[in-house]
């Protein structure tokens, strides 16, 4: 590594700018961005979504969607300059020089082709091999290299027959199957759970390494991005607001926005707080050179999730609370069809869970996709049925409930879930949407109605004027306000959240949580909080429950589970957390 | 796979059931008595008309009679027609040429309609796209027998490239204009439903990747945009076919095609049960036997699809 300056950069962007044809004239999307990639370097662009990061990817192998365009500057690659070339001539530079690995393994394999075809069509594209049994030989290699260990049986399988962490492996080796000098990674890892994120990206780093490529690492997540690559750079609204050394950007960031998204960093923040150094970035905000997107003031989480340490009294007082929810030996049993013989399985997604939340406190249900944590909220909710045990809602057992029992339950208990897209009506505006409940219900008379939606709009910190917009005019931080406001509607004493922050950026995310923990404290409110991001749990949770294949495995308080996990998983989760391995000397 | 196969026919049974009842009860209820029909104005000698009556069960109730039918064609006996020709032989002298003329629509529909709509896909926008739009558009719009008759005047009468009516035996080159009419407005439907495919699946993420990876814009469309794209239309095709077999008794007709359809219409008319009854149990058949092949094509387009239950 200490000849890289005499060395010739192999990436190096000058000024590039794209834009994105639309009716109204060219909407830059970049604007002019800089950067410079050496030989077998990782770096890492980081940004929330729309900050162009992935706009300045694609442009790099010119695969930019339909009406994007380079509207200026320059892109040399290994002597090439890549902006003047054809579409013909990217032709021989992306897979062969350039690999490409995208961000969503379920949908980047062509459902309807065998995995091997998928690989063997790369390996002949590119010329690495010639002939039937070469090509297959080489697919097996470069499958195998990737973590596919049986990778030699499984290439007639098809996507649909592989885990998100499989096919994401697949992607990783037909990206890296004909040794290109750089790997441009678009969120490689964001739709996979954090031990498999892990286990990834720690295989991603040796295989490059090994073969000597350089990597370009798009990701949202800064924790992440600081861990795995050696330079960092800041993107905002299309400029880069920061770059440098990772660690020195982590440690001293300079510009107000990487300021900000370092506070906002559950994965930094929850580190932080364990680590014990109680520093809180005092910068000031006011030489911010952009507006904000959507709420001006700025949220600190590590200054957040401090202050509820030291305002929720610790240990015996908390238990003196009632309990708002207790949970008995739920179980829930599903059927599921056999494969080819008719013989049905059964499969067991809640397992004799046992747990209790105290009034007016916030339990974490923890674990990742397929652990059951979902089936209970749901049974909870009464959204399914449970198969056995028992759910005491202020000590009546609701797990028998039906019809007008049922209905004034609900009153009580209100959900919100993680997509803020799809769990808004398109075709309801923003005020129906929030009154509905109370319309269902039959709370009060329409002048009333109207007047708890607009109390609910202020609670929420939204503008009163939303009440007649629709959900596609609003942000994602926007509606999942709506669908919180909606939730608090009938005054519930308990609000399910399943995954509600988990599709966030993470300025908006800590605006959330955030604004969660102040209505918890306006509110008396129980929260029963679903995630599977651990970082998050720690500045909004009391209590955890760890879930793995549909049982509890260690249940604690958050510090108990965060200072001195007891299980081997609860230990695997917290050191699967980004940025774990990263200190912090403030 | 066979067990799947079993069982879709076996699901057959009940509709071939349902289906015939239908068709026979409505014949049954048409108004007037066909055997006076079939003497015009003259008035037949009672004799005859009762002999007539019994043979063709005329005389027992509708229920007696749609059982005897079904006896019937179990036995491999689909009846006699009021001309006195077994209805098989009809059958066996008509589908022939009926099902030549609906392959060649189903191919021309299908190759011409999959390849424009494709490269209108593809060319969103551009004069070509927007030429097949509009084309394909007048096409759905028309009645079939308008776009047969503006068919014959411009193709038969005017340029004299083909007979307006088609000779007997019916030769494939006689066939390629009703053919053709025949396609035209399930061809305009597969012009636009492959073009909204291929517009779909060109920007789904793996196209991307499959560019990224370094393929070639020749190999991308054919076999990742492509096949993709020919999903929906497949299925389209299925319900599609039924739709042919009744532009099949209107094409016929105008082009004067001893095929089914011609047939079928003139039995309507003279109110032949027997007649009517066997080629519609056919036809449903057919239909079913389609379905069952393009439900077993879709499979093996998409290999998500698994045959359970």
């Amino acid at each position: 590594m200490t000849d890289v300056t005499n060395q010739k950069p192999l990436l190096e962007i000058k000024d590039l700018q794209v834009g994105f044809k639309t009716t109204e004239g060219v909407v830059p999307a970049v604007r002019g961005v800089d950067l410079t990639l050496m030989p077998g370097q990782t770096l890492a662009i980081v940004g929330e979504s729309g900050s162009g990061k992935s706009t300045t990817a694609h442009a790099i192998i010119n695969l930019l969607p339909g009406p994007g365009r380079i509207t200026g500057g320059s892109i040399m690659f290994d002597g090439q300059e890549l902006t003047s070339y054809s579409q013909k001539k990217m032709e021989e530079v992306r897979g062969r020089q350039i690999g490409f690995v995208p961000q969503d393994p379920m949908s980047n394999l062509n459902p309807v082709w065998s995995i091997g075809f998928q690989v063997e069509e790369t390996i002949r594209a590119n010329g690495i091999a010639t002939g039937r049994k070469a090509v297959r030989e080489h697919a097996i290699q470069v499958l195998k290299e990737a973590g596919l260990a049986d990778a030699d049986k499984r290439l007639k399988q098809f996507p649909h027959q592989f885990s998100g962490g499989m096919r994401q492996r697949v992607l990783i080796g037909i990206g890296l199957s004909s040794r290109p000098k750089l790997l441009i990674a678009d969120e490689p890892t964001s739709a996979l759970d954090v031990t498999v994120q892990r286990k990834i990206l720690d295989h991603l780093e040796t295989l490059t390494r090994d073969i000597g490529t350089a990597v370009l690492f798009i990701t949202h997540d800064l924790g992440l991005a600081a861990e795995r690559a050696e330079q960092l750079v800041v993107m905002y609204k299309g400029r880069i607001v920061e770059a440098g050394p990772s660690k020195e950007i982590l440690q001293n960031p300079v510009h107000p926005y990487t300021q900000r998204l370092v506070a906002a960093a559950p994965s930094l923040a929850s580190r932080r707080i364990q680590s014990g150094t109680a520093a809180t970035p005092t910068h000031s905000l006011s030489d911010l050179d952009y507006a904000p997107t959507t709420v001006t003031e700025s949220v600190d989480l590590i200054a957040a999730a401090e202050e509820r340490l030291e305002q929720v009294p610790k240990g015996p007082s908390l238990a003196k609370r009632p309990d708002a929810i207790v949970v008995k030996d739920l179980t829930k049993v599903y059927n599921i069809r056999g494969q080819g013989k008719g013989k049905a399985s059964e499969l067991i997604a809640s397992d004799n869970v046992s747990f209790s939340v105290a009034k007016g406190t916030t339990t974490a249900l923890v674990g990742e996709s397929g652990s059951g944590k979902s089936t209970v909220a749901k049974m909870i909710l009464r959204l399914e049925d449970p198969t056995s045990g028992s759910i005491m809602i202020d000590g009546v057992d609701v797990a028998p409930l039906k019809g007008r029992p049922l209905l004034d339950l609900r009153r009580r208990m209100q959900p919100v879930f993680q997509d803020p897209y799809g769990s808004l009506d398109p075709l309801r505006n923003i005020g129906n949407t929030i009154g509905e409940p109370l319309q269902v219900h039959k709370v009060g008379d329409r002048t009333a109605r109207r007047e708890r939606v607009l109390e609910l709009l202020d609670q929420v910190a939204l503008p009163q004027n939303l009440i007649t917009r629709y959900p596609n005019e609003l942000s994602g931080g926007q509606r999942q306000r709506v669908a919180i406001a909606r939730a608090l509607a009938l005054k519930p004493d308990i609000v399910v959240l399943d995954e509600a922050v988990s599709a966030l950026d993470v300025l908006v995310q800590a605006q959330i949580l955030k604004l969660l923990a102040d209505l918890q404290a306006e509110l008396e409110l129980t929260y029963l909080f679903i995630t599977h991001d651990l970082a998050v749990v720690r500045v909004i949770a009391d209590n955890v429950c760890v879930m793995q294949r549909g049982r509890i495995v260690e249940a604690a308080s958050t510090d108990q589970v965060f200072d001195s996990p007891q299980e081997q998983y609860t230990k695997e989760l917290l050191n699967a957390i980004p940025g774990a391995g990263i200190t912090l000397g403030v | 796979m066979a067990g799947y196969i079993f069982r879709r026919l076996l699901q057959a049974l009940p509709v071939l059931v349902g289906t015939t009842f239908l068709i026979y009860f409505m014949v049954f209820a048409m108004p007037g008595d066909p055997l006076l029909a079939l003497f015009g104005d003259k008035t037949p000698n009672p004799a005859v008309l009762e002999r007539l009556r019994e043979q063709y069960h005329l005389d027992q109730p509708f229920i007696v009679q749609y059982f005897l039918y079904l006896g019937g064609i179990l036995r491999g006996d689909f009846g006699t027609s009021f001309s006195g020709e077994p209805v098989t032989d009809i059958l066996a002298r008509t589908f022939p040429v009926t099902i030549r003329l609906a392959l060649m629509a189903l191919f021309i529909e299908f190759v011409l309609g999959v390849l424009i709509g494709l490269i209108s896909g593809l060319r969103k926008g551009k004069l070509f796209d927007a030429s097949a739009l509009v084309i394909s558009l007048i096409l759905i719009s028309l009645p079939i027998f308008v776009i047969a008759f503006v068919a014959q005047f411009i193709f038969g009468i005017q340029l004299g490239w083909a007979r307006t009516t088609v000779s007997a035996g019916a030769p494939i080159q006689d066939l390629i204009l009703p053919a053709f009419v025949l396609a035209s407005i399930t061809f305009a439907q597969i012009v636009r439903l492959t073009r909204s495919s291929v517009i779909e699946t060109q920007s789904l993420d793996f196209v991307r990747t499959a560019y990224g990876k370094g393929l070639s814009r020749r190999r991308i469309i054919p076999v990742h945009i492509l096949r993709n794209s020919l999903i929906p239309v497949v299925t389209y095709a299925a319900t599609d076919f039924g739709v042919l077999l009744v532009g099949a008794t209107v094409t016929e007709g105008i082009f004067n095609v001893p095929g089914v359809g011609r047939t079928l219409y003139q039995a309507i008319i003279r109110g032949e049960g027997p007649t009517v009854v066997s080629f519609v149990t056919v036809m449903v058949l057919i239909y079913l036997v389609v379905n069952l092949v393009v439900d077993l094509l879709y499979g093996l387009l998409d290999p998500r699809i698994r045959y359970v239950k």
